[in-house]
């Protein structure tokens, strides 16, 4: 459930580099919505699971962050967006301790337990999209 | 075919000197570089600009013939970048030689005017050209400014103290990208080698951020740290990381965890049968631990 959206920012993500602009930008923004600061901590760890994800498995993209208004509440949306190989197992790729890379696999699992909303959608060899939203 | 070589070599001191008039009247940083230094440079330039033979075109750059040029163009640029001039400033060496060569052309070809714009379109071109050429030059300076401090800093950022004898703390601060904790893995080992210590403390405090990645590499730096025998233990750990990595699902109950630096400090000591006491005489000399 989506709400008005009062304002975006664009941050591309294509190197490691631009992880730690992610991880910049979307401080500035939850620290300027006035999230407490465990939100805060627990909304830029999700971007930085999701960001590195988009530039391992997608190849890099992009990041959309919204400010988003519904009713009476605040929040913030990230949309992680990329034109890479896609999910072809989206409920296996939630699974805890799933990878095909090297990490963990706790990125994609532990980032939608950070957040309240979380949508994959995928299209193999088209693409990925990771949409979620923390409200305050 | 281009005269304008002709016309500079021709009136080489009269171009040179004009040149020098301009630049001193446009570059403000005396304090950066001096007058002689900056009439060296102009006369090194334009002798290589004469000595370009008659056969190569001026109009085109990016002939073998010009690369001295664009070398020594370059060398400048770089100078100055580490010196701190701005882009605009060491852009200006090579434009305050455009209105001295316009002079120049109006004087040789001013009643003829189909020679005169050939001529001033082909001198801008090359100008243009060659004070882009030392735009570029200046931006890859100041990457290799960039670059070097980037590896300054990650030598900077990973220091290993001993707290005690056998007792050693690293504490990270900032970003802990791939680079960044590669350095920190070998600075904590070698110390633990070095020291012949039994205990290390890694401090997390200034760690903004611990998503996956990251604690993916402070494992494995604690399990390398095992395997030589030292016992790590992970400290610094605020409560909104607490709650972040419970929530990541990240399971550290394999390490040793403190909230404060100073509560890891004391259970290393405790580990190593070892005690802070407080004495009761205000003696100075008095060390601030006594060991057992």
């Amino acid at each position: 459930m989506a709400g008005t959206v009062l304002k975006t920012e664009a941050v591309p993500v294509r190197s490691d580099a631009d992880v730690v602009m992610v991880r910049q930008r979307v401080r500035a923004w939850v620290n300027e919505m006035q999230f407490s600061l465990v939100d805060q901590t627990k909304i830029v760890t999700a971007a930085s699971e999701l960001a590195r994800n988009t530039l391992e498995h997608g190849k890099g993209g992009k990041l959309d962050i919204s400010m988003l208004q519904n009713g009476y509440r605040k929040g913030i949306q990230l949309v992680f967006s990329d034109d890479g190989p896609g999910i072809p197992d989206v409920r296996l790729a939630l699974t805890d301790g799933y990878t095909t890379g090297s990490g963990m696999g706790l990125g994609l699992s532990g980032s939608k337990r950070l957040m309240n909303e979380f949508y994959i959608q995928t299209e193999v060899n088209r693409g990925t999209t990771v949409s979620c939203i923390r409200w305050k | 075919m281009s005269q304008l070589l002709e016309a500079i070599r021709s009136n080489r001191d009269a171009v040179l000197n004009e040149w020098l008039k301009n630049m001193r009247e446009g570059i403000s940083r005396r304090d950066l570089i001096d007058d002689a230094e900056v009439s060296e440079q102009a006369t090194r330039m334009l002798d290589a600009i004469i000595a370009v033979t008659d056969e190569s075109r001026i109009a085109n750059l990016a002939g073998s013939e010009w690369q001295p040029i664009k070398e020594m163009l370059a060398d400048l640029s770089v100078s100055r970048a580490v010196q701190g001039f701005t882009p605009s400033e060491t852009a200006l060496f090579v434009l305050s030689l455009k209105p001295v060569l316009f002079q120049l052309i109006r004087e040789r070809w001013g009643n003829k005017a189909g020679e005169l714009f050939a001529e001033i379109t082909i001198a801008d071109n090359f100008i243009d050209r060659l004070a882009l050429h030392t735009t570029d030059s200046y931006i890859a300076g100041r990457d290799q400014v960039i670059g070097r401090q980037q590896e300054e800093m990650l030598e900077l950022s990973t220091p290993v103290v001993t707290l005690w004898d056998g007792i050693v703390a690293l504490p990270l601060i900032g970003t802990l990208d791939s680079a960044r904790t590669q350095v920190v893995m070998e600075s904590l080992l070698q110390a633990i080698v070095r020291t012949n210590s039994r205990f290390a403390i890694i401090d997390i405090t200034g760690v903004p951020t611990v998503d996956t990645l990251v604690a993916q590499h402070l494992l494995k730096t604690i399990t390398a740290a095992k395997l030589m025998g030292a016992e790590c233990i992970l400290s610094g750990i605020r409560p909104q990381i607490a709650q972040t990595i419970v929530h990541l699902g990240i399971n550290l109950e394999e390490v040793v965890t403190k909230a404060k630096l100073a509560d890891a400090f004391r259970l290393a000591l405790e580990r190593s049968n070892r005690r802070v006491t407080r004495t009761n005489s205000a003696t100075p000399a008095a060390a601030p631990a006594q060991e057992r």
